[in-house]
């Protein structure tokens, strides 16, 4: 007979060889030199944490109680690996192209990073996981149980409850070890996957062992045991077709929904086409884990007495039969498929608790950022992750405790289940539909979590234990459309799948209506895209990598978030600084002070801070997955930038037309003041003119008075000529009609020529020319260059205020062209107004002295320019200076 | 003695023009051609009716007249203003400014004398 100390030394020691399988994997994956730990077969076989005790135990149990139902568990997941692989293939190469590290890291990244879905799927995940971890916790205390009774003991509860508590004591330290050993950028776990492959392959050939017995140990061969089965109650089950299908969906859905379904066929994935071979590979393992099924359930109905709990038939029928060893072998593989589960699940399950609740809030609790860039977050994390574990057993404990056991296994895995796949609307409609946003995911999933708390959860802790009786059956509070078994007063519906339908149907209207009417963010809808569109963003999937952040990596973050040159200049003056040559600096923690400073600038201080922290620190999100958020950082950035852009071309847009407006305004006013200017020069002599020919015509006076009115009147009409001559001149040279008729001629000529015309000399002014003037040969318009000269001359003439006015005109020769001066000794013009006098009707001095409107100057200028010269106003004579330069040959283009 | 007329007009000639209408009407003209100064020559020595050019050396016509309108000496005495820009607008402001009469250049000799009887009677 098997002792109890004895099943418990051959556990240590089956935990004991464990611990070396997994220590030994590790140190290879270390070295390097651990291809085959890639290999496909190990990711099938760690796929089979499908099979939990549950499974191991439980489907015979199943078989025992509700006959080939059981069958849907297995017809899931292989439908699922069979004709929905290609969701799987998204999933896998989403979790690769995103680095994705949990379920709850997939959905929170989906819509946005958004903090707070990760923390709902965490307690989803959380809460549903509790109570198949409760679940493994019983069956392998039920099994330690058996033994011990069938060694003669009789275990109270008190003892089952300190096996509980041991086994999950144990299965905490081991977790722990090799779980949370270091943090691997990844999370991937080689230790823990060669264990459970190690595991899986013990569990069936345990049960096949127990089979192989059953079958032709017991019943005597095939037929023999065909005949048992034909006879045996199982087959004259009914079937019940809802929840056939409730229950295929059911398993199907968990295979993705599961977080340690996901860590095994996502997170700890290690190349796309294992999942290839795993579509057909899978669904083997778990055939041949259902082959015997109903032999031993047939069996074990038939040899043990009436009431022994069926879920224990695989161990009691051999210790029966008084097959030791094979029990022995039994009982390993019960206990390997419970271990196997916990450990993963508590292990998945720690990194989304640590990930998107802990760290999250020590973050927010400590914004020193000294703790973040020395690495202490390593610790945190750890520690973290090593209290999450201990709490996720912990919970499952309760949850056995406060279930007292008494429920059968598979309804507990049920439950467990139909939370788990409360996440399937949110996480399929996220990789498969652009439209779905945060809001619509945290609705569907805060409406399924509750429907199946109410329904499923709280009731599944048995009897009266949570919910009282008058609750299940009239609803709290006397709200019998509320009542948990027959909500909106459905009522006749098996309890699974009334609770399945209102979770699912609710929380998938949720989801889809929440989104059609609510709009995502540019984050959301870049990682939308992302998801949705993951084959086409990701062509290859990159191999893992496990390298810690260095220089480069920081370099490629730094770029995409703050363009190349200004990161390459940062990173090359670091590295000058520590006297290196190239872009690649010592990552020292003055240098990353300085980087997460400048990248503050781009991104703002808490998120260069997180990225920078996690990057060094390695929290947990790999690199990839953080130059995912530059990237999509870089693209906002852009894309607020081109809207700027866009503004900022708006305004200057905006300000040109302003500018268009004022100068066009200004043409109005300067063409009004223009008019008003031309009016008032016309109308001036005219008013002098009408006022003395109505005195003239009114007749009444002296013969002096009538010649010197006539004689004004004579004047004015001559004044009113010359400006409306010249306001043509000037409008012909202005609008650049005007002929020109080019001769040649000397310079002296041409000035006595004006000279003569401006009023000739004789009286007090006095004009001085240069005596030289007659060599000097121009071929020009020799009429419009005597006209200028006769305007500065009449000018000085007017204007000069000296006491014996004098006028020098002097010229130089000046290679093409001449240059001739026209200075006069009077009191000068004001600077202010040197540029204003060549301007139309700007009579500067007296104009009525003048007798002029003004535009003598703006003509000169005008010629000037036709003659391929200029006029200025010399500054710094003592008098009034014109300088006019003139090309000794009219250029032709003018 | 006829009542005096100021005239504020900076053209010789049209200066010359409206002195001889207005003497041969029987009022005694005065005349000043700067703008600048004009204000004190009206405070120094009020006529009993002034006709003011707009453009002027020095000070614009408009504002002289809103300095007489508001100087407590002359906001009583009669203006009539001279502008040869003849632009509707320039009316407008020299009516608002308080001006008795708005004339363009060029005049007829009997309009001016008509107005001027009109205003100084008033």
């Amino acid at each position: 007979m098997l002792g109890i100390n004895t099943v418990i030394a051959f556990s240590l020691c089956y935990v004991a060889f464990l611990f070396f399988v997994a220590f030994w994997a590790e140190r290879r994956a270390k070295r390097g030199n651990a291809t085959w730990l890639h290999s496909p077969l190990i990711y099938t076989l760690s796929l089979s944490i499908y099979c939990t005790a549950w499974t191991f135990y439980g489907a015979v149990g199943y078989a025992a109680r509700s006959g080939l139902e059981f069958v849907t568990i297995y017809l899931g997941p292989t439908l699922m690996m069979i004709g929905w692989w290609w969701i799987l293939r998204k999933l896998v190469r989403i979790g690769r192209a995103q680095r994705i590290t949990s379920i709850a890291d997939l959905v929170s990244s989906r819509f946005g990073k958004s903090t707070s879905l990760g923390v709902i799927v965490t307690v989803i995940s959380v809460v549903a996981a509790t109570p198949y971890i409760a679940l493994q916790l019983q069956s392998v205390t039920l099994s330690f149980a058996v033994f011990a009774q069938s060694g003669g003991q009789l275990w109270q509860d008190a003892d089952l409850n300190a096996t509980a508590t041991w086994v999950a004591v144990g299965l905490f330290v081991f977790t722990v070890i090799f779980g949370t050993r270091n943090l691997d950028a990844n999370e991937r776990h080689h230790g823990i996957v060669i264990a459970i492959a190690v595991e899986a392959v013990v569990k069936l050939i345990a049960l096949l062992a127990v089979g192989v017995f059953v079958v032709w140990g017991i019943a005597g061969g095939p037929a023999e045991m065909m005949q048992r089965i034909d006879n045996s109650q199982i087959v004259l089950w009914d079937q019940d077709g809802g929840r056939w299908i409730s229950l295929i969906f059911l398993s199907g859905a968990a295979l993705l929904c599961l977080p340690r379904m996901f860590q095994v066929l996502v997170v700890e994935n290690a190349d796309e086409r294992h999942l290839a071979i795993a579509s057909w590979a899978f669904p083997t393992y778990l055939f041949l884990m259902s082959l015997f099924v109903v032999p031993i359930a047939v069996v074990g109905l038939d040899l043990l007495p009436v009431g022994s709990n069926p879920d224990l038939f695989v161990l009691t029928v051999p210790l029966q039969e008084g097959k030791q060893g094979l029990a022995m072998l039994s009982f390993l593989g019960g206990f390997s498929s419970a271990t196997s589960m916990v450990m993963v699940a508590t292990i998945a399950l720690a990194t989304m608790v640590s990930n998107h609740i802990v760290v999250p809030v020590w973050l927010s609790l400590r914004p020193s950022q000294q703790a973040v860039i020395s690495g202490d977050i390593r610790h945190v994390i750890l520690l973290a992750r090593r209290l999450s574990i201990a709490g996720v057993l912990f919970l499952g404990l309760v949850y056995y405790r406060l279930s007292g056991g008494g429920t059968a296994l598979a309804a507990i895995g049920l439950v467990s289940f139909s939370g788990a796949v409360q996440i399937l609307p949110a996480m399929l409609g996220g990789v498969f539909w652009r439209g779905a946003t945060r809001l619509g995911a945290a609705t569907g999933l805060l409406i399924g979590l509750t429907v199946w708390l109410w329904t499923l959860f709280l009731p599944s802790f048995g009897d009266a234990a949570l919910i009282g009786q008058t609750v299940l059956d009239q609803g709290p509070f006397g709200m019998a459309w509320a009542r948990p078994q027959a909500l909106f007063g459905i009522v006749g519906l098996d309890p699974l799948v009334h609770g399945l339908l209102w979770s699912m149907l609710l929380n998938t209207a949720g989801f889809i209506i929440v989104s059609l009417v609510t709009f995502p963010t540019p984050l959301e809808r870049l990682q939308g895209a992302q998801f949705v569109n993951v084959f086409e963003h990701s062509a290859a999937a990159p191999a893992w990598t496990t390298a810690a952040a260095g220089a480069e990596d920081l370099l490629i973050m730094a770029q995409r978030i703050m363009g190349s040159e200004q990161a390459q200049a940062i990173f090359e003056r670091e590295a000058v600084r520590q006297g290196k040559k190239g872009f690649l600096p010592e990552v020292t923690p003055s240098f990353v002070e300085l980087l997460e400073r400048d990248l503050a600038g781009s991104v703002g201080a808490a998120t260069a801070h997180a990225m920078v922290g996690q990057l060094i620190g390695g929290s947990g999100v790999s690199v990839e997955d953080l130059i995912a958020v530059a990237d999509e950082a870089a693209q906002i950035l852009e894309y607020s930038s081109r809207l700027e852009a866009k503004s900022a071309e708006q305004e200057q847009t905006a300000r040109a037309l302003r500018e268009a407006n004022d100068k066009l305004t200004a043409l109005s006013i300067q063409k009004d003041a223009f008019l008003s200017q031309i009016s008032h020069e016309l109308r001036t002599p005219m008013t002098s003119i009408r006022s003395f020919s109505d005195i003239l015509r009114d007749g009444e006076i002296g013969l002096a008075e009538q010649k010197r009115y006539s004689g004004i009147i004579h004047d004015e009409a001559i004044r009113l000529t010359g400006l409306l001559d010249d306001l043509l001149d000037l409008s012909v040279l202005e609008n650049g009609q005007v002929m020109l008729h080019v001769k040649t001629g000397n310079l002296g000529q041409l000035l006595e020529r004006a000279i003569g015309a401006a009023g000739g000399l004789g009286d007090a002014f006095e004009i001085r020319s240069a005596p030289d003037l007659g060599d000097m040969r121009v071929t020009t318009d020799l009429d419009r260059l005597v006209q200028v000269f006769i305007n500065l001359i009449a000018n000085a003439r007017k204007y000069c205020d000296a006491q014996t006015p004098c006028l020098r005109i002097s010229c130089a020769d000046h290679g093409d062209s001449y240059l001739i001066d026209f200075i006069d000794n009077g009191s000068g013009i004001a600077p202010e107004n040197q540029q204003l006098i060549f301007e139309k009707f700007s009579r500067v001095a007296d104009g009525s002295k003048a007798g002029g409107a003004g535009l003598g100057l703006a003509i000169c200028r005008e010629i000037m320019r036709r003659l391929g010269g200029d006029i200025a106003y010399l500054n710094g004579q003592y008098g009034t200076a014109f300088r006019v330069t003139l090309p000794k040959e009219k250029p032709a283009d003018c | 003695m006829g009542k005096r007329v100021l005239l504020i007009e900076d053209e010789p000639n049209i200066l010359e023009a409206i002195s001889f209408i207005l003497s041969r009407d029987g009022w005694t003209v005065h005349t000043h051609e700067d703008g600048e100064t004009a204000m004190k020559k009206v405070i120094g020595f009020p006529p009993d009716m002034i006709i003011l050019d707009v453009m002027l050396p020095g000070r614009s016509g408009f504002d002289i007249l809103r300095d007489l309108r508001e100087n407590q000496i002359t906001k009583d005495i009669p203006v009539m203003m001279l502008t040869a820009r003849g632009q509707e607008k320039d009316r407008e402001l020299a009516m608002r400014l308080g001006a008795n009469h708005f004339m363009t250049k060029p005049f007829s000799n009997a309009d001016v004398r008509d107005h001027v009887r009109s205003l100084i009677d008033a």
